[in-house]
Parts: C-alpha cells; structure tokens; sequence
C-alpha cells in the first residue's frame, strides 16, 4: 500500500514535470495562437469551441479541473468571460493563473480597443465598459497579442525562452504574407455596408474598411425581435446593406428572415477556428472569412 | 535739382544697405537650409517610426506596448466593490393554512404562508478582490425591519495547490442547491427535502472555516471539510468553546462529449442541538406540547447534476436535470412539557431516521422561454420517542409535491416565472398553488456556479 502511494505520488510529480508550459485558453483563437508559438513546447486546453457563444460558458467541473493545471491562463478579456471566467478562477485553487498574477493573460490589453461606450448602463444591452471584446479578427491585431504572449511565454519558462521567440518569428512572417494577400484579395469590400447579428465583427469590418449599417439585436446580448427585425427592413430602403452577417454559434433564423424580405445574402462567417470546415487554423479563420464575404458580394 | 540730389543720396544709401545685407543673408540662407535639413531628416525620422508603430510589421521590437484605447480614468471610487442588488417578488394563490409544515417533519421555522402580493427579501451584494491574497464577499438580505447577514465570507487566492479556504459566514458546499442563493433556483421555491432539512431558509448556512482541495486530474475531484458554530437548524446556537457542527464533501464531475456536464457528489453533516423546541401535540389530552431535543444530528446528502446543450453551446437550447437524495438520523434526548400529559416535564430517548428525495428537469427551448418539472417525496421514516411515545402523537407520513414551470427572461438579467403545483405535504390537505415571481439582478452581477 505505502509503494502504491509513493508510486502515485512520484507518478503525480513526473506527470507534472513533462509538458513545459500547460495553457488554458478561453477561446479557440489565442489557444491556436499560443499553439502556433509554442510548437511542442505546450500543451494547450481550449475551454470553448466555435458553436458556442463566448458570453455564455457555464464554469463546468472540467473546466475547473483544467483551470487547476494550468500555468498560463489565456482569456480575452473586456469582460468577454465575465459570466463564467471569474469563478473557474477562484474556485481552481490555482494561485499562479489568478488576476494580476504572470500566468493571467488578457488578450485585449495589447490592442487599440473600439467601441467602448461613453456611459454604462445596461439599459443599452450587455454592454463591455472595456469596449468590443472580440478583437481577434482584425490580423493586426493577432499579430500583437501574438507578440505580448511570446513574452509572457518566455517570463513563465525561460528555458523554452528561444523556442518560443522561434516560434513567433516564423509565425509573424508568415501571418504577414498572409495578410498582405487578404488586404489584396479584400479589395472589393471596401466600403460595402453590411447588417450583422450581433458586435462580433466591428475590427473585421473596420480593417476591411466595410460598414456597418445595422446590427439584428436591439441591444448587445439581446435576442432580435420581429419589431426590431421590421424596423431594419424599413431602414434598408434609405441606408441599404449588401449583406447580413452572423458567427457560427448565432442562430440563423433572424439573419435567414431579413435575407428572406430584402434578397440580400445572409452570409456565415467562421468567426473563430474550427467555426467552418475551412478554418482550420487562424491561416484559414480569415482566407474563409475573406472568402464567404466575397462570394457574399457577387 | 534739390529733389534729384537727394534721390541719388538715397540712393547710395540703400545701395549700401544692400550691399551689407548681401552677406548677411547668405549667411541666414545658410543657416535656414540647415534647419531645414535638421528639419527633414528629424521628420523622416518621425515618420520613419510613425510607420513603424502603425504598421504591424513591429514585431522585432522587444517590449509590447499595451495600447489603452480608453483613457485612463482616475476616481477615488475606481477601488469599490462589485455591487449588485437581487429584486425579487411574488403573486401567490394558496390555501391558508394555519402552523404551515411539513407532516412527520420537525418544523424549522414558520412554513411560507404569505399569500397574495409580496416581495421576498432583497439582497445587496458587495464582493471585491481584498488584496493578491483574498477576495471578500457579503450579501445581506434585507426585510421590513431587520437586515440579515446572509453571508459574509473571505476566499483565499494565493495559496496554491488546489486549495482553497474561506472563513466567515458562508452557505455549505453540502448537495447541490445549498449553495445556491434563491435567485438562482429554477422553481420559485425550495424543494421540501430542504424545507425539511433546514427550515425556511431552505439552505443550511455555517459560521466557520471551510477547506477545499482541488486534485490535479482531468476529472473534477474536489474534497471538502467544514467545522464552524453550527448553530442553524437542525443545529442550535450554544454558549460553548469548540466547534458545534461540521461537514465533509466530495463532488466529482466531468463532460462527456462536447454536449454533456454533469457533476456528482456526496456530503455529510454532522450538528449539535440543545433544547431544540419543536410544537407536537398531547397524545391524551389532544392540547399543544413541547419536545425540547438534545443530542446529535447527522444528515447525508447525494446530489447529480446534468446538463445538456447542442454542441455545449446553452444560449439557445439546454436541458439540465438535477436530484438530490437526504437521509437524516438524530439521536439523543426529549424533554416533553405541555398541560395535561407532561404536566411535569418527561425525558425519554429520541432516536429519528427520515429520508427524502426531489429530482426535476429544466427546458430551455427559445433563448428566452424555459419549462421545467419537479417531483418530490419525503419520508418521515422511524420516530422513536421513548416513552414520550405514550405522550406526543407521531405521525407517520409521505409528503408529495408536484410542480410545473414555466419562465421568460429579457435578458439574462431580468426573468419572471409562473408556477404551478399540487402540495400535499400535510396530511388530509392538498394545496393547489400558483406563483407568479419576478426575479431581476441589478448592477455587477457575478457568475454563477455549474
């Protein structure tokens, strides 16, 4: 029995010893990210995945089980995770990943944030004081966060410190390549004036240089109402969009029905990875995001 | 003549005027084509670097400089808590019923019996992080006329090794709804097993120290230990150094698939009455007795959870079914005093084992309508009263209830229920009830738990 335990324990320990850097990512954007620096030298646990909506995770035991694991815990911040992020947190047990500690990241904290609201009151929806929190489709913007993580990486464990910056310098160059083709290939969308479900896309539109025209939830975080719905009809016909917009995890339905009336199309954007079978990876997030907005346009 | 001679004097002057300010501005030529070459090569050196910071093409530089949008603001009220305020009230039909409760049941407290309008208490929120090490909680729910400290707790942050601790006044990790405020519930009111095991309050709340290890596995293993005043039923206060009640529990969970989460647990609750009084009636004389009981207390708890959402995602659609399980044995003394059968007071032993269940299940099927159904029994088992037997009457009974709702929410802030249900948790009665409730969450509003 007493070799049993101390087997169990050393097992305990050896275990804990074999991944160099354990990375609990909120979403599955900056979890392909730390991937993407990290090579072989993590080991990555996304806690959601694209058909959910990142507003409202429940704090699940495995998510609490994997939260106590880990050393760096990767959110997106702006009070994206409020609903659930808080609790995981304190109930993990885990002091190393808490607020303020080297092991919390904040994806947001690194890049220009829009949207945020001049006054806060709930009586205009679920508002983020700390503005858009969906920062991740604007590739200028992965670039930067992919930056500050690099170097939170390397001041957690120093010992993968250029393995690490490896890591980023081949994915910055190739992340820049890529973008300058989607800046190429997205030339036609400038200007385009769409309709979207919810604010998920206010840095893809406002690096695409598209405008948007409208948004089918009365307010943030509220469902769309047939009244509100009826009301943007009425609007299309002074300040018509060319396209209704909504992320994998939003429900067709609203998006479906003012494509319905206007004829206009109602495209489905990845939103994150794995949102389509074409996003594999962030390379591929925006060559189908790119893509659908196009095909949307003809 | 005069006029010409001095034109030429003039003349002459401003042609040496001229001729000394040749040089001069040769001179201020030069300097003016080395500022503005300073001028130029400072300017390109600006824009060099302005290129640089817009572009995203920065990346060989070493420090990332966190690009606030917002301005910073500085107020002296930046550091207040978390606020948050519950409003919550109710419409209720019901029959009235004198000394409300639960057949073969020892009351904890007078049974709901407000009917018509009403509004349950409101509780004020305030949580904040203390300092990198403790986080700091108080809820105080508020009535006419009395404040009651709900709880108030501090959590630690910074111990590490999937450890947690919390001291103060806190709900017990015991079951699965102990934990959870009223506002969290998805009936508008508790379950009889925890009207049963804890009085109205409907939640067992501790003054003490609570111990939490997470294990660092990929299954959620969590133990728990609690000792504290235990001072709330079916505990009593007393005037004593050492510890009056204490709780172990372990809760186990996981996902199975992307759609399911469930968790599982067990819990054990051990507290200390003394003179606990409870209303029976003379087994003879047919009047109002007393049982004063002393002794011991243990209650077990099991308790399952799972929840279900096409692709993990519950925004739109989710099911969630919950069932707890107690079984209660106490043993010790009563006291019985009333006017004809125990004219003198009589003790005898006491010795009770009472069990009961509740399971229900929850709908979600638009983001905003949710129905739900919930059965629940009880049993009031074996009551050993000694030779009080001959004294008090014992009933012997199994509650039922059955309820139905359905709700709406705005927003996840705002929601209202209607309620129907079938109670007969007395004997010889059955009472139809229906409840409309509002619930609304005011301000920060914190997570809630799984």
């Amino acid at each position: 029995m007493k070799n049993l335990i101390f087997a169990c324990i050393v097992g305990l320990s050896v275990g804990a010893a074999q991944a160099d850097l354990k990375i609990f990512a909120t979403v599955p954007e900056w979890g392909v990210l730390a991937q993407e620096i990290g090579g072989s030298k993590v080991k990555v646990y996304t806690a959601t995945n694209a058909f959910q909506d990142p507003h409202r995770i429940e704090a699940k035991p495995s998510l609490l089980a994997q939260a106590r694991q880990a050393n760096l815990l990767i959110a997106a911040g702006a009070d994206l995770e409020i609903g659930w992020l808080p609790l995981v947190l304190r109930d993990s047990g885990n002091s190393a990943i808490q607020t303020g500690q080297p092991g919390y990241f904040e994806a947001v904290n690194f890049v220009n944030r829009l949207d945020a609201p001049a006054t806060l009151d709930r009586a205009h929806g679920d508002v983020h004081a700390a503005g858009n929190p969906h920062i991740h489709l604007d590739p200028r913007n992965v670039l930067k966060v992919g930056e500050a993580l690099t170097v939170r990486m390397v001041e957690l464990d120093a010992a993968n410190a250029a393995a690490y910056q490896a890591g980023y310098r081949a994915f910055a160059s190739k992340w820049q390549a890529a973008m300058a083709g989607w800046q190429k290939d997205a030339a036609p969308l400038k200007g385009v004036a769409v309709l979207v479900h919810h604010a998920s896309f206010v840095y893809l539109l406002n690096w695409l240089g598209m405008k948007e025209v409208g948004a089918l939830e009365p307010k943030p975080g509220i469902e769309p109402s047939s009244g509100h719905l009826t009301g943007l009809l009425v609007r299309q016909q002074g300040a018509p969009a060319r396209m209704v917009l909504r992320a994998t995890y939003q429900q067709p339905g609203p998006s479906q029905w003012i494509a319905g009336k206007t004829g206009m199309p109602a495209v489905l954007l990845p939103y994150t990875v794995g949102g389509t079978a074409e996003a594999k990876d962030l390379f591929g997030l925006f060559d189908d995001t790119i893509q659908r907005l196009l095909k949307g346009l003809q | 003549m005069q006029k010409s001679i001095a034109m030429a004097a003039l003349l002459v002057a401003s042609c040496g005027v001229n001729a000394a300010s040749d040089a001069d501005l040769a001179a201020i030529r030069a300097q003016i084509d080395e500022m503005k070459k300073t001028y130029e090569q400072r300017i390109a050196a600006l824009e060099q670097k302005l290129a640089q910071a817009e572009s995203p093409a920065n990346t060989e530089k070493s420090a990332p400089a966190p690009a606030a949008s917002s301005p910073s603001v500085t107020r002296a009220s930046a550091f207040n808590p978390e606020v948050s305020l519950i409003l919550q009230g109710q419409y209720r039909n019901a029959r009235n019923i004198e000394g409300r409760g639960i057949t073969g049941f020892v009351p904890g407290g007078q049974g709901l019996n407000t009917r018509g309008f009403s509004v349950d208490e409101t509780e004020l929120i305030l949580a904040a992080n203390i300092d990198p090490y403790w986080r700091g909680q108080a809820i105080v729910a508020m009535a006419d006329g009395q404040a009651n400290i709900e709880e108030a707790w501090f959590q630690s942050l910074a111990i590490g090794q999937g450890v947690g601790l919390k001291a103060g006044r806190y709900r017990s990790a015991i079951g699965y709804l102990n934990e959870q405020h009223p506002h969290m519930w998805d009936f508008s009111d508790a379950p009889l097993m925890y009207q049963a095991m804890f009085g109205e309050d409907a939640g067992y709340v501790q003054d003490g120290v609570q111990l939490k290890w997470l294990a660092p596995t990929a299954l959620f293993i969590e133990l728990g230990a609690e000792v504290g005043r235990g001072a709330n039923f079916p505990g009593t206060d007393r005037n004593n150094n050492g510890t009056g009640g204490g709780a172990l529990t372990v809760h186990i969970g996981d996902d199975v698939g992307v759609a399911n989460s469930w968790r599982a647990g067990a819990s054990w609750l051990k507290t200390r009455a003394s003179a606990r009084t409870a209303d029976f009636v003379e087994q003879v004389g047919g009047g109002a007795a007393q049982g004063r009981f002393t002794g011991d207390s243990s209650t077990w708890l099991a308790d399952f959870v799972w929840k279900w959402a096409p692709q993990g995602n519950p925004a739109h659609q989710s099911f969630k079914f919950q069932g707890e399980y107690f079984r209660r044995e106490e043993r010790g003394a009563l006291t019985c005093t009333s006017a004809v059968d125990c004219a003198t007071p009589i003790d005898s032993s006491y010795k009770t084992r009472q069990s009961g269940w509740y399971a229900q299940g929850v709908f979600r099927f638009t983001p905003q309508w949710r129905a739900g159904l919930r059965y629940e029994q009880l049993d009031s088992g074996s009551r050993d009263f000694g030779i009080n037997a001959g004294n008090l009457v014992v009933d012997s009974y199994r509650p039922k209830k059955a309820s139905a709702m359905v709700d709406y929410s705005w927003s996840e802030f705002s929601r209202v229920r209607l309620q129907i249900a079938q109670d007969k948790s007395m004997l010889g009665i059955t009472d139809n009830q229906l409840t409309v409730q509002y619930i609304m969450s005011l301000g920060a509003h914190g997570a809630h738990k799984f």
